[in-house]
């Protein structure tokens, strides 16, 4: 009994300690934010401030134009998803449920693509973005998305190969044409799976740094990524405001994250079936 | 006569029936926006890129042929060699330190315990972070007078390094950073371990296998595909390190200074691609580094995937 009980115990303190030290850096983070100067230079700190200095925040907003980094980063997400959901379950039925000759070289070269260094096709995309007089504007962050993330169209292929096929191969007897099948029954089914590509999506758009960082010079075309580095730049040791900006960039993640947990573990057990 | 026949027999063979080239043009069409994708965005610019690597190239004049020159000159620059040092640095060192913490974390949290739903959302929290924002949260942690790591090793009576302002601490800081973010390795390797097959262990123990045995024997084996897939994602992630190193190096190219923090220890290959390319825009010898790099990491990923042969174990499933 006792040795049962301390089985038991040992997990939790180690889970219990693990717990801490994970969460413990955004305590930190939020905790710097509402802090005044001389609170943050003060040795030893403290960990909760005298007063919540709320009015950080207020500063932070404006010390950079954040509303428009911030709606330039929600345009250049939108649209990525747009493209996403349009392309990755397109190729995905292609290479999952059509019996065509070449959807196996199709896969093949989709997954080995997944592994390819992006800095290698980096320096050529540019060329090509510059001679089309693309630099600082939004579509290099955004045409690929109209031609299927890798990654996406394997999870949605893994996905269909899952699903029975006797609700499609029946309306094929009906005589339904292959698009049909494929709005009416396909994407229905894919939904879930729709979601998490949506989500990843806007998530990989939405902390992306190198891409704005090469093709967006204009610091008007800036997005958050960029801002806040920026700031960094500018008012580095103005910590309470830089913890605070952060914290508003995170935001939207954390709340994302909690809304849509399922939809992040997913991801992960996709890629356990990727032997 | 026999050979004609056969070889018509052959063109019979091969030649589609109507429905067979209906269907190969459907998947065609709906492939269509990969395939396009594929030749205008990878394709095209991985041979390109070949091209530009032996030209000189500053995106205002033309190309100018150099042969192999880039090249040459590459294997004779020490901040090649630095990178390159660093950034192997972390494929053999970081790579696996993280790969076991997170398969120490997915043991954690197989063992059972009530509330395992919450642990899993704590420790993935962080890996839901923009690294911008992480590393700037970082740099005000390790900062070497104020921050919190210092001021408790120094409560703990431990030495204080400079971490990010010394060349010798730049990278550990690093790989504690992504420490942080070692929860989304752990629930890949918690789906995997929720996967092998109970009876294995239940066999085991009959036969009164210890613990050290039962991961040894059964939980490894049954988990080297993943290990083997995490290895090859880290590697190629190390290759790949940019943001981090960018923000945690204070990210300033002034007054002639590069990048990649104290004595540029924290130049890894692809911020120097990166520098040659849009700092100096001397694109034909990036193209040679981007084509290198590509050369490298099939390289380690072919050994690797040669030498799981006698380590991996793919079950039945």
């Amino acid at each position: 009994m006792a040795a049962k009980l301390r089985k038991s115990i040992l997990p939790h303190a180690v889970l219990i300690l693990f717990s801490f030290l994970f969460l413990f850096p955004f305590l930190w983070l939020v905790m710097t934010s509402l802090k005044t100067p001389d609170e943050i230079f003060q040795l030893p700190p403290n960990l909760l401030p005298d007063t919540f200095q709320w009015s950080n925040y207020a500063a932070a907003l404006e010390t950079i134009p954040f509303a428009r980094y911030m709606t330039n980063t929600l345009i250049i997400c939108a649209v990525n998803i747009v493209g996403q959901l349009f392309a990755a379950p397109l190729v995905a039925y292609s290479i999952s449920r059509i019996p065509w000759k070449g959807r196996g070289i199709i896969f093949s070269i989709v997954v080995a693509t997944m592994i390819l260094p992006a800095q290698v096709q980096l320096i050529p995309q540019y060329i090509i973005f510059t001679k089309l007089g693309w630099v600082n504007t939004i579509m290099p962050l955004t045409i690929g998305a109209f031609f299927g993330a890798p990654f996406f169209i394997f999870l949605l292929r893994q996905f269909l190969m899952g699903v029975p096929t006797e609700l499609s191969e029946a309306a094929k007897i009906d005589g339904a044409s292959e698009i049909r099948i494929y709005i009416r029954i396909i994407l229905p089914i894919l939904k879930p799976a729709l979601v998490t590509v949506a989500l990843f999506s806007f998530v990989w758009s939405y902390v992306d740094f190198m891409g704005p960082l090469i093709y967006l010079n204009d610091s008007a075309k800036w997005t958050i990524t960029l801002g806040l580095q920026g700031f960094q730049q500018d008012h580095g040791a103005q910590w309470e405001k830089l913890m605070a900006a952060s914290t508003i960039m995170t935001l939207p993640m954390i709340v994302l994250y909690f809304f849509g947990q399922k939809y992040f573990m997913q991801s992960g057990s996709a890629l356990t079936g990727f032997k | 006569m026999k050979v004609s026949s056969s070889i018509s027999q052959s063109k019979q063979k091969r030649s589609w029936s109507k429905k067979e080239r209906h269907t190969f043009l459907l998947g065609l069409v709906f492939a269509a926006p990969w395939i396009i994708g594929f030749l205008a965005f990878t394709v095209y610019p991985f041979f390109s890129s070949l091209y530009f690597s032996l030209t000189e190239y500053d995106l205002f004049s033309s190309p100018k042929w150099v042969g192999l020159n880039n090249y040459k000159q590459i294997f004779e620059d020490e901040s090649f060699y630095r990178s390159l040092r660093n950034t192997l640095f972390m494929t053999f060192i970081a790579v696996p330190i993280t790969l076991i913490v997170s398969l120490l974390i997915a043991l954690l949290l197989n063992t059972k315990v009530k509330g395992i739903n919450y642990y899993r959302t704590i420790f993935y929290l962080p890996s839901v972070i923009p690294i911008v924002a992480s590393a700037l949260l970082w740099t005000w942690m390790l900062n070497p007078d104020f921050g919190l790591i210092n001021t408790l090793l120094r409560s703990l009576g431990l030495p204080d390094p400079a971490w990010l302002l010394d060349p010798q601490y730049t990278k550990p800081s690093l790989i504690l950073m992504s420490l942080w973010g070692t929860g989304a390795g752990a629930l890949i390797f918690l789906a995997a371990l929720q996967g092998v097959p109970k009876q294995y262990y239940e066999a085991a123990q009959v036969d009164g296998a210890n613990w050290w045995h039962r991961f040894w024997n059964i939980t490894i084996p049954g988990l080297s595909p993943i290990i083997l897939f995490q290895l090859i994602m880290g590697l190629i992630g190390s290759f790949q390190i940019f943001t981090e190193s960018y923000i945690l190096a204070g990210g300033k190219v002034d007054g002639g200074k590069s990048l990649g923090g104290p004595d540029q220890s924290l130049l890894f290959y692809a911020v120097n691609l990166y520098q040659e390319a849009f700092v100096y825009l001397k694109m034909g010898y990036a193209s040679a580094l981007a084509w290198i790099l590509f050369i490298l990491v099939l390289f380690i990923t072919f050994v690797l995937m040669k030498t799981s042969a006698r380590w991996v174990y793919y079950g039945g499933d």
